[in-house]
C-alpha cells in the first residue's frame, strides 16, 4: 500500500503550518486541563460526579487509547495541554519565536538518561497507585497539578521538551504504539536534507522552533519520539517534510532493538493483563490488596504486579527467543522480537479499556452538567441515570481486539524474525498462550 | 511585541482565568452541607442558624454514600442525600429553640451518631407550649439499674384469650393508662395473684390489657418508626441482631464503652427485645426513659431529640408486641 501525503493537499497544509487553529485547540486543551485540577481539589471527591475523575479517566483515556493512539499515534502529543506553559516560557513567545531569546539554563539532557527507562518507571508508579489516582477527585487534581509544575520546571531548566521526551508517564507508551498509527512525519527527500545548511528543523529559525522534540526530521525512520507538532514543517526552508497516511503498523516493518522500549513493551502487556484480572476479575482479596495502598497487602500486589512485568513475562519470553549465543546477540534478538508484543498490547488496551469505558460512559452526561458536584445542571443531564453502554457487542468486540491482536503480532512476529534471523513460531506461541490468558481475564 | 503575540497572550490569559476563576466562583458561593459516614465526620458543618419565620434553605450533599436527612420532632419527610449530587431543602421554623437534624439510611456501624443542630432565632409568635417532665423522672425510675422479671411465661400470652378472662375479673385498677405507663407487665402479674388465675392465665390478661392501652393505627406507626430507626442494630424481629450488631460487636470499645470497663462489654450489644424476662420487667416509663436518652456510652442514641412524645409512646406500645400475641383488628 502506498503513502498517501496529506500535506500536499494546500487547505491541510495551511491549516497545519498556521499557529492560529493550533493555538485554538491549545487553549481549548489548556482551559479543560485548569478545569479538571480545581475541579479535582474543590469538587466534590465522589469521583464518579467529578469533572477530573471522569473526564480525565473515562473521557480522555477512551479517546487516547481507542482511537488518538491507534488512529493518529502522537496525535495526542501534538495537543497535550501540560507542556505548553513551560514552552512558551521557554521560548518567551507564544507564536513566532520572538526578536530576543529569554535566558534559561537550556541544558541537555543527562546522557544516561537519554532513554524511556524515567517513563517506564512513571508509568508503573501511577499504575501501582491506579486504584486511588483514579477514582479520587484530589488525588487526580494533585498528580495533574504536578506533572504540569513539573514541565514548566523540566523546561526551565533543560533544553526543549524534556518532560515529554523523558518523563512523561504517557508519552512513553503512546510513543511505542503510535509506530503503529497509519500516519506519519517524514521528510520527503533524503539528498534534500542532506545538503541542507543550519539545518533549522532542528535548531530553529525566524519561522519556528528547532524540534522542541531533540529529532532530526531528516533521520526519522518512526513514529515513536516524533510529537507532530509541526515545527519542522514550519521551519523547513525546502518544502522537504511531509504528513503522510500510511498502511498501519509501518514502523514495525523494521524494528529497534532497544532494551528500554522492549521493557515498555512488557510493562504495557503485563500491566494490561494485571488490570483485567484485578479490576474486571472475580478476585476480592485482589482487588482490595491494589485498593488499599500502603497496606501489607497492597505491599504484596506491587510486588506480584513487578515481577510479572520484570520477570515472569520477559522471562518466559527469553525462554521463548534464546540460542546459545553471546549475550550482546541475545538482547538484541530479545529486543528486536519484542517487537510483536507492540500490536498485541496495542489491542490487549484497547480490549480492556472497552469493558471499563463503555460501562461508565454514561457518568460523561451527568459530569458534563455538573462537573463539580455542586448542584448544577448546564446541559439539562445532571441526573442522567448510570447505564452501561452497548453492553451486546462488549464481549464480542473485546474477543475481535484480541483476536485481531493476536494476528497482527503474529504478522509482525514474522517480520522481526526475518530481521533477527530467526523463527517467529515461539514469539507466535508466546502472544497465544497471552490472549488466551486475555481473553479467559476479559471475556 | 507583535500585535499577534499580545492577542494571543491575552486569548490564552483569558482562557486560563476563565478556566481557574469560573469553578472557584462558583465554588464559594455555594455553601453545601456535606454528609460522610460517622467514622469520617458527618455533616459537615454540624451546627446551622436560622430565625423564626424566615425560609430557611439547604444545599445537602453526600461525599460517600447514600444518606438521609431529616429534622427531629418536626413533621417532614425525610430526603436522600446521595453522593456527589444536591439536594435542596427549604424549612421554615415557626418556634425558637435548637433543632437536631439527623442522618435517616444506614449509612455505617456509626449511623446513629450522625446529627447536628439547627439554632433557631427569634420570638415566636404563639405562647411558648409547657414542656412535661418524662414520667420516668417523676416516678424517679433508674434507667440503669437492672428490671429483669423473675419469671417469663411458658408460651406466647394472647390478648384474646385473656380479654376473655378478664370479662369476669375486678380489674378496672389495672386498666386505666396510668397503671400502664407506670407499671411492668410482671408487675401486673403479681398483681393479678389475688384472683386464683393460673400463670399462663394472668399473663394471657396482661397481654390483653396491655393490647388495650394501644390502638393498631400506633401499633403501625411504631412498626414504622422501628424499622426505620432501630432495626438496624435491634434487628427486624428485634431479637438485637440488627445488619449493624455484628459491626458493633466487631468494632468493641472502639464503639461502645460500659461504665464499667471492658469486661461488660457483651452487655452492651443492642438490646434483645424478644427477651421476655427483660421486657416483661421494664415499664412503659422505664422504656421511655432508655429511648428519650439513649444509651449513655453505647451504641445507642439519644432520640429525645428526635421523636415526638407521641412517637415514643407509640414504638414502646410496639416493642411490647415482641412479647404478645395481639388480636388482629
Amino acid at each position: 500500500m502506498a503513502k498517501v501525503e496529506l500535506t500536499s493537499n494546500p487547505f491541510i497544509k495551511r491549516t497545519l503550518k498556521s499557529r492560529w487553529p493550533q493555538l485554538a485547540v491549545f487553549i481549548v486543551m489548556l482551559a479543560g486541563y485548569l478545569f479538571a485540577i480545581v475541579a479535582g481539589l474543590v469538587g466534590t471527591p465522589v469521583g464518579s460526579r467529578n469533572f477530573s475523575i471522569v473526564f480525565v479517566w473515562i473521557a480522555w483515556w477512551a479517546i487516547l487509547i481507542l482511537v488518538a493512539v491507534p488512529f493518529f499515534g502522537r496525535g495526542w502529543c501534538a495537543v497535550c495541554p501540560i507542556p505548553l506553559p513551560g514552552e512558551w516560557l521557554q521560548r518567551g513567545a507564544v507564536l513566532t519565536p520572538p526578536d530576543k531569546k529569554p535566558k534559561w539554563l537550556n541544558r541537555r539532557w543527562p546522557k544516561a538518561f537519554r532513554n524511556i527507562w524515567l517513563q517506564n518507571i512513571s508509568f508503573l508508579l501511577l499504575a501501582l497507585f491506579s486504584s486511588v489516582l483514579l477514582t479520587t477527585p484530589s488525588i487526580t487534581g494533585i498528580v495533574l497539578a504536578a506533572m504540569f509544575f513539573a514541565a514548566i520546571g523540566l523546561s526551565a531548566v533543560f533544553e526543549r521538551r524534556a518532560f515529554c521526551r523523558y518523563l512523561c508517564p504517557v508519552g512513553g507508551f503512546i510513543g511505542l504504539y503510535s509506530q503503529t498509527a497509519p500516519i506519519e512525519l517524514r521528510i520527503k527527500d533524503k539528498q534534500v536534507c542532506a545538503a541542507c545548511e543550519g539545518k533549522p528543523c532542528y535548531n530553529g529559525s525566524i519561522d519556528g522552533y528547532g524540534c522542541p522534540w531533540d529529532v532530526f526530521p531528516g533521520g526519522l525512520t518512526k513514529n515513536s519520539y516524533c510529537g507532530l507538532c509541526m515545527e519542522c514543517l514550519r521551519t523547513c526552508p525546502h518544502d522537504n517534510i511531509a504528513v503522510n497516511v500510511r498502511p498501519f503498523s509501518a514502523d514495525l516493518a523494521k524494528p529497534s532493538a532497544r532494551m528500554d522500549e522492549a521493557f515498555k513493551a512488557f510493562i504495557m502487556l503485563g500491566s494490561a493483563m494485571i488490570y483485567a484480572g484485578v479490576l474486571l476479575g472475580p478476585w476480592s482479596a485482589l482487588k482490595d490488596a491494589a485498593y488499599n495502598v500502603g497496606t501489607n497487602a497492597w505491599f504484596i500486589y506491587v510486588a506480584l504486579f513487578l515481577a510479572i512485568i520484570f520477570v515472569v513475562m520477559p522471562a518466559l519470553f527469553a525462554l521463548c527467543v534464546a540460542r546459545f549465543e553471546k549475550f550482546t546477540l541475545f538482547k538484541k534478538r530479545f529486543a528486536t522480537l519484542s517487537t510483536a508484543l507492540i500490536p498485541l498490547g496495542l489491542m490487549f488496551w484497547v480490549a480492556f479499556s472497552l469493558s471499563f469505558v463503555l460501562t461508565n460512559a454514561s457518568y460523561i452526561l451527568a459530569s458534563l452538567s455538573d462537573p463539580l458536584g455542586l448542584g448544577w445542571n448546564l446541559f439539562g443531564t445532571a441526573n442522567a441515570i448510570w447505564q452501561p453502554m452497548l453492553t451486546s457487542i462488549l464481549a464480542p468486540g473485546q474477543s475481535l481486539a484480541l483476536v485481531g491482536g493476536l494476528i497482527w503480532s503474529a504478522r509482525t512476529a514474522q517480520k522481526a524474525a526475518n530481521e533477527a534471523q530467526t523463527l517467529s513460531i515461539p514469539v507466535i506461541v508466546y502472544c497465544f498462550i497471552a490472549t488466551v490468558v486475555m481473553l479467559w481475564l476479559l471475556v | 511585541m507583535k500585535r499577534s503575540e499580545l492577542l494571543a497572550r491575552i486569548l490564552i490569559g483569558a482562557g486560563t482565568l476563565l478556566a481557574i476563576g469560573t469553578p472557584l466562583f462558583v465554588w464559594t458561593r455555594t455553601p453545601l452541607i456535606h454528609a460522610r459516614m460517622a467514622e469520617n465526620g458527618g455533616w459537615n458543618p454540624d451546627v446551622i442558624q436560622a430565625e423564626v419565620g424566615k425560609p430557611l434553605h439547604l444545599s445537602l450533599t453526600s461525599d460517600d454514600v447514600v444518606h438521609g436527612f431529616a429534622i427531629g420532632q418536626m413533621d417532614m419527610d425525610a430526603v436522600d442525600v446521595e453522593p456527589g449530587k444536591v439536594t435542596d431543602v427549604t424549612l421554615t421554623f415557626d418556634k425558637p429553640g435548637i433543632y437536631t437534624f439527623y442522618c435517616t439510611r444506614w449509612c455505617g456501624p456509626n449511623h446513629w451518631r450522625m446529627r447536628g443542630t439547627i439554632e433557631v432565632s427569634g420570638s415566636s409568635p404563639a405562647p411558648e407550649p409547657v414542656t412535661t417532665i418524662p414520667l420516668y423522672a417523676t416516678l424517679d425510675i433508674d434507667i440503669d439499674a437492672p428490671h429483669e422479671a423473675p419469671v417469663a411465661p411458658g408460651v406466647l400470652p394472647t390478648a384474646i384469650r385473656g380479654q376473655q378472662l378478664a370479662a369476669s375479673l375486678p380489674i378496672s385498677q389495672f386498666t386505666n393508662p396510668d397503671f400502664y405507663h407506670a407499671n411492668s407487665p410482671y408487675q401486673l402479674f403479681e398483681a393479678l395473684d389475688s384472683t386464683g388465675l393460673s400463670d399462663t392465665e394472668k399473663w394471657d390478661v396482661v397481654s390483653y390489657i396491655w393490647q388495650s392501652n394501644t390502638t393498631p393505627a400506633a401499633l403501625a406507626n411504631g412498626r414504622e418508626l422501628y424499622s426505620q430507626n432501630c432495626a438496624a442494630c435491634h434487628g427486624e424481629n428485634g431479637a438485637g441482631d440488627g445488619v449493624f450488631a455484628d459491626d458493633l460487636a466487631r468494632a468493641g470499645e472502639a464503639s461502645m464503652q460500659t461504665m464499667n470497663g471492658a469486661a461488660d462489654m457483651s452487655m452492651q450489644l443492642p438490646v434483645d427485645f424478644t427477651d421476655a424476662q427483660r421486657m416483661l420487667g421494664a415499664s412503659s416509663a422505664l422504656l421511655q426513659g432508655k429511648i428519650l436518652r439513649g444509651g449513655m456510652g453505647t451504641g445507642m442514641p439519644m432520640w429525645g431529640s428526635i421523636f415526638t412524645e407521641e412517637e415514643i409512646s407509640d414504638l414502646i406500645a410496639y416493642l411490647y408486641s415482641f412479647q404478645f400475641e395481639y388480636a388482629v383488628p
